[in-house]
């Protein structure tokens, strides 16, 4: 019961984070390295905040900011220094890790003494004993469900619309009087908002931050995203964003599965690519639209 | 008014493929015109397009609009007085979009891209009746996905997207080259319908000699450069295909085509 509900929770942290990568890679065609740097900001950021006293629930607002900031940056070296997209990613990603230590102060900064937004008086104080194993749980899937109704309806804003068709046909955006690099910019804020977002959440749950936290997230958000899209590939009637969440919990359970199975703990990462390489394998022979 | 006055455009600046496209090439299409423009190809028709839209930079010369000056200004904010339909019919819808989405995308042109409502509902009656007059049945598909249409259909909503907002220059890139003969006819029908309702100038760029004859106000024909035929209204009307074919086959003997 306890390792369902571990599956459950860390799934849907990196789901917030997929839904990032649900932006960039599905709907803009944009592989992009810099979530690897801007899930750790997200995690740099908030404990900074808590530990100078910041509401909880402010440092998510912040942390979406800080990696919003992150993605503007991306999208500014990509589109106006016409610098390759997975260059650009990189280049952000890597001065993110010394920016982020600069932020932390130290490459391990626990937080456990303070108030977060799982762990806090206001929460103890109307959560009864009987449900509190679920705290965690319960929050976080309100916060994932916020996030996909907040993505839901800006995809059907006007300006969703566009970023739709940046990712499907540059030229009618141009053709739209529109500048495309513009549309491009601001989807890899969001995307890279929401993935700071998700840092900043696991930071708060698990009670530190780590600088290495981010290594891997990419593969982890195109895994969660690829098996999402493919899972639910038949049903039209399944929203992206639903389908994403699921498959991050999905692909949770599967790394899950193998270090149950004798794996090492530290052999993590290994899984993690290993297991999204059988991915990409799989849906490949299943003649996939789009290949890594 | 367009203008394109002495343009000079080079390909491979600086190697030794270095060609000049454009050598003091002067053009002036006046407000309303329908410029049919033929030529082999590499003779400067789709060049010459993609200047006028910005899609390629000049080496000299200047572009004016209505007497404005549009040389320095990007692609982008050209386009907002453009409407342009390119050969491959993909170019002008987003095919994971739904032919309400994309009708929606066209109607918006001109106005911000905010968060309002991606689209309107009082407007899809409008669509509607404007999917309609295509005449292919698209107005029953409202929600299917563009990129579910045959090639037709698909450059039968690219026309209507493209023209659906007030534009001054309806830009037609090969757009029937791409189609069966009998689906070209239709787009071709339509093209000359819109372009008559909305008043627009246009300039179309075809390989299809009877197009250039029968439809439009001026015909054109590059080569290496230049206008070598530039006829319009009643000296337009006399040219036959056959005159431009004799042409075609003297810039043919030139070329070291002889046989």
């Amino acid at each position: 019961m306890s390792i369902l509900i571990g599956v459950l929770e860390e799934g849907l942290v990196y789901a917030i984070m997929a839904l990032g990568v649900y932006i960039t890679y599905k709907i803009l065609d944009f592989p992009d390295l810099s979530v690897d740097g801007t899930f750790p900001l997200g995690g740099a950021v908030t404990v900074t905040l808590i530990l100078a006293g910041v509401n909880p629930v402010l440092t998510l607002f912040l942390a979406f900011l800080a990696g919003a900031a992150a993605g503007l940056v991306t999208g500014l070296i990509h589109v106006k220094l016409r610098v390759r997209d997975l260059l650009s990613g990189i280049i952000v990603m890597t001065a993110l890790y010394s920016l982020n230590l600069r932020i932390a102060g130290k490459a391990n900064v626990p937080i456990f003494s303070q108030e977060t937004i799982f762990d806090n008086a206001f929460l103890n104080s109307i959560i009864p004993e009987s449900i509190s194993p679920f705290t965690v749980l319960i929050i976080l899937v309100i916060i994932v469900l916020v996030c996909k109704l907040l993505l839901d309806f800006y995809l059907n804003t006007k300006s969703g619309y566009l970023l739709r068709a940046a990712g499907d046909n540059e030229t009618l955006v141009t053709s739209l009087a529109k500048d495309k690099g513009m549309v491009k910019i601001l989807g890899l804020s969001i995307a890279n908002g929401f993935a700071a977002l998700a840092g900043c959440i696991y930071c708060q749950q698990k009670g530190f931050f780590e600088i290495s936290m981010g290594t891997g997230t990419m593969v982890i958000g195109l895994a969660n995203v690829i098996i999402g899209t493919k899972l639910f590939r038949k049903f039209g009637a399944v929203k992206a964003t639903t389908a994403v969440i699921v498959g991050s919990i999905v692909y949770k359970g599967c790394v899950s599965i193998a270090i149950a199975m004798g794996m090492a703990a530290s052999d993590l990462k290994l899984i993690t690519s290993a297991l999204f390489l059988v991915i990409l394998v799989i849906s490949n022979g299943r003649k996939g639209k789009k290949t890594c | 008014m367009l203008e394109l006055k002495n343009i000079n455009k080079y390909y491979n600046v600086g190697t030794v493929n270095e060609t000049c496209l454009f050598e003091d090439f002067n053009l002036t299409i006046k407000d309303q015109q329908f410029v049919s423009v033929v030529g082999s190809n590499g003779s400067g028709k789709t060049s010459m397009l993609n200047l006028i839209c910005g899609s390629i930079p000049l080496d000299q010369g200047r572009i004016l609009i209505g007497g404005e000056d549009i040389t320095n200004m990007p692609e982008y904010k050209r386009q907002r007085r453009i409407g342009r339909v390119y050969q491959n019919p993909a170019m002008g819808t987003c095919p994971s979009m739904t032919i309400l989405e994309n009708m929606s995308l066209a109607d918006n042109k001109g106005k911000p891209f905010n968060l309002g409502r991606g689209t309107n509902k009082a407007r899809i009656d409008f669509y509607r009746d404007s999917l309609h007059t295509l005449g292919l049945g698209l107005e029953d598909k409202l929600h299917v996905k563009v990129g579910a249409l045959s090639g037709g259909q698909r450059q039968a909503m690219a026309l209507l997207m493209s023209t659906m907002t007030p534009i001054e220059f309806l830009i037609l890139d090969e757009h029937t080259a791409a189609l069966d003969p009998k689906t070209a006819d239709i787009i071709m029908e339509l093209t000359d319908k819109v372009v008559r309702e909305k008043n627009l100038t246009t300039i179309m760029v075809t390989h299809n000699l009877r197009y250039a004859v029968e439809y439009g106000n001026r015909l054109l024909m590059m080569h290496q450069g230049h206008a070598i035929i530039d006829e319009e209204n009643e000296a337009k009307d006399k040219i036959k295909i056959d005159d431009i074919l004799e042409q075609f086959n003297t810039i043919s003997v030139e070329c070291g085509n002889e046989d």
